[in-house]
């Protein structure tokens, strides 16, 4: 499904990604871990193309979704963004009400019947976990909920686009215990119609949702394999370190 | 225990310079709305002796000493809408472009040198430009659209400015969520940035307002006629305008000490215009804080 290869990028003349090659299945959940600072955030950025909105960036080598190099001149990239949604390491919901924010993404993309869009906003919701503690106040101000409550939003917000790939960054890190694994039923529910990559610090989190994790440390992929590997059997020390909580 | 006395010294200090410098600016606070309130108040009692009905619906009579000011309500309305219609969509706009396009480069480092050199430019020297420009070289005449043209000319940086600091005071993760959903970066302007940047990019609009209600100089030579009892019928027409007509009688008028009273008459309705349309302003602004909250 997503394929990326000898992927290079810099932060001005900062190689904070180097070298990396490495592919994620359809229908799986695929987590990158590593510590604060390694590129996690980046290298998941590069898939919906966001990396393109930091000036003075460079990139080289090929990142490619289902078969199509998305750095392509002729790819519009609305449209990959459709396809590939993504939830922020902070919530970032819009001033608008809950209703409108949820909205927002089938309305910029063209759908203007009223009735769809107000069954999809609910089915997101519903989704996200987060229908019951809204469903009276769908009027009122997305600011006006918890921050918790504002990320299971956001990620209503992209759910409702229908993406083929959902990139998450953290999307726990601002949530109780209860709503995280509500978050992470619904990653194993999704994971039927949709391909997932998730940054997490949390290693119990990664160990439980992902099928394969990603090891990054200081712009480089240091190890990548089935998640029970990583975490039982890894082949490098350094992943054994980190995963085991013995690093830094 | 010599420990627990200094910390205590150390703690009143603060308590004490807390205390002073909360109370300058407290005392500085009251001095301007006391200086403020003098300067309305002054213009109120003194004006207040010729506001009738008659004042502000009739033309001046009798070499300006008495009758209305009706026709130089009317001009300065003109002038203010004339002048917003130029500069506030031109303003916005270019203030969009150099903030959500042209971010960098030498282009935008250019406009912004040049809005800033000409919001230094006295404002006479935009009458003299307005002139020679609007009613010589374009032969628009001494008419209410170079009056509004240069007068808008005149405010087009503060909405400029305005424009581009609330578009920038908009946190990226604004943009950045938009544009993840699939959103162009047209939409994500549109249905994002202004409507969160609107309610500052307002305070622009009441600033343009106030200047250009209260401006003599640019209209001096482009737009402002010294005794002009008819109507305009055309944005070709000549028009009376209120401060120009203040400095008139102030000055030059056929009985100074008559028109006095008209004077602070002339300056209170101007007050009045400027003020209502200020809180019109803020009406709307409050209205679409609320709806995009
Ligand atoms: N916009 C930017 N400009 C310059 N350097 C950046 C930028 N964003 C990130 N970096 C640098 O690139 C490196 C990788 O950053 P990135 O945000 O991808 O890390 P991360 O693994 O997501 O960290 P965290 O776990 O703290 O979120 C860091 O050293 C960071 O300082
Ligand atoms: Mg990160």
């Amino acid at each position: 499904m997503i394929n990326v290869e000898n992927i290079n990028f810099y932060y001005g003349k900062f190689h904070a990604l180097q070298n990396i090659s490495m592919g994620m299945e359809a229908n799986t959940i695929t987590a990158l871990i590593g510590p604060s600072g390694c590129g996690k955030s980046t290298f998941l950025r590069l898939f919906n193309r966001m990396n393109d909105l930091i000036p003075d960036t460079t990139l080289t080598g090929t990142v490619s979704i289902g078969g199509v190099d998305i750095y392509q001149k002729n790819v519009l990239v609305d449209d990959l963004r459709k396809r590939v949604g993504m939830v922020f390491q902070k919530p970032n919901p819009f001033p608008k009400s809950i209703f409108e924010n949820v909205a927002y993404g089938m309305r910029v993309n063209g759908m203007n019947n009223k009735k769809i869009i107000a069954e999809k906003v609910e089915q997101a919701l519903k989704h996200a976990a987060l229908w019951d503690e809204v469903k009276d106040k769908l009027k009122k101000s997305a600011f006006a909920i918890s921050g918790g409550q504002q990320q299971r939003l956001c990620i209503a917000r992209a759910l409702a686009v229908e993406p083929d790939i959902l990139l998450m960054d953290e999307p726990a890190s601002a949530l109780d215990p209860i709503s995280t694994s509500k978050i992470e039923e619904l990653m194993f529910q999704l994971k039927e119609d949709y391909t997932i990559v998730i940054v997490t610090h949390n290693m119990q989190q990664a160990a439980r949702v992902s099928d394969h994790t990603a090891y990054f440390y200081m712009g480089e992929l240091i190890e990548y394999g089935e998640t029970k590997k990583i975490f039982t059997n890894p082949d490098k020390k350094s992943t054994q370190n980190y995963v085991t909580g013995r690093f830094g | 225990m010599n420990d627990e006395i200094k910390m205590q010294q150390i703690h009143r200090r603060k308590r004490l310079y807390e205390a002073i410098f909360f109370g300058l600016f407290r005392i500085m606070g009251f001095m301007v709305v006391l200086i403020l309130g003098f300067i309305l108040c002054f213009i109120t009692m003194k004006g207040i002796g010729v506001m009738s009905w008659e004042f502000i619906t009739a033309s001046p009579t009798d070499g300006l000493t008495k009758g209305g000011i009706f026709p130089a309500i009317v001009g300065t309305m003109c002038l203010i809408a004339g002048s917003m219609i130029f500069a506030f969509p031109i303003g916005v706009l270019s203030g969009i472009y150099t903030t959500e396009y042209a971010k960098t480069g030498k282009w935008v480092k250019f406009i912004r040198l040049m809005t800033n050199n000409l919001s230094g430019v006295p404002s006479i020297v935009f009458g003299l430009f307005g002139m020679s420009l609007f009613v010589n070289t374009l032969g628009f005449g001494d008419s209410i659209l170079a009056g509004s043209l240069t007068l808008g000319l005149l405010v087009l940086p503060v909405v400029i400015r305005t424009t581009e600091e609330a578009i920038l005071s908009i946190d990226d993760s604004f943009r950045h969520g938009s544009l993840a959903l699939g959103a162009t970066k047209l939409q994500t302007i549109n249905r994002v940035v202004l409507p969160m940047a609107f309610p500052n990019i307002i305070t622009g609009l009441i600033l343009s307002i106030g200047r250009v209600s209260g401006e003599t100089a640019p209209i001096l030579f482009t737009v402002a006629a010294y005794f002009l009892p008819q109507l305009p019928t055309s944005i070709f027409d000549q028009v009376m305008a209120l401060p120009y007509h203040l400095y008139v009688i102030a000055t030059s008028g056929t009985n100074i000490e008559a028109s006095r009273g008209i004077a602070y008459g002339t300056a209170l309705v101007l007050i009045i215009i400027v003020l209502t349309l200020n809180l019109a302003a803020n009406v709307i602004r409050n209205y679409i804080q609320k709806k995009i909250k």
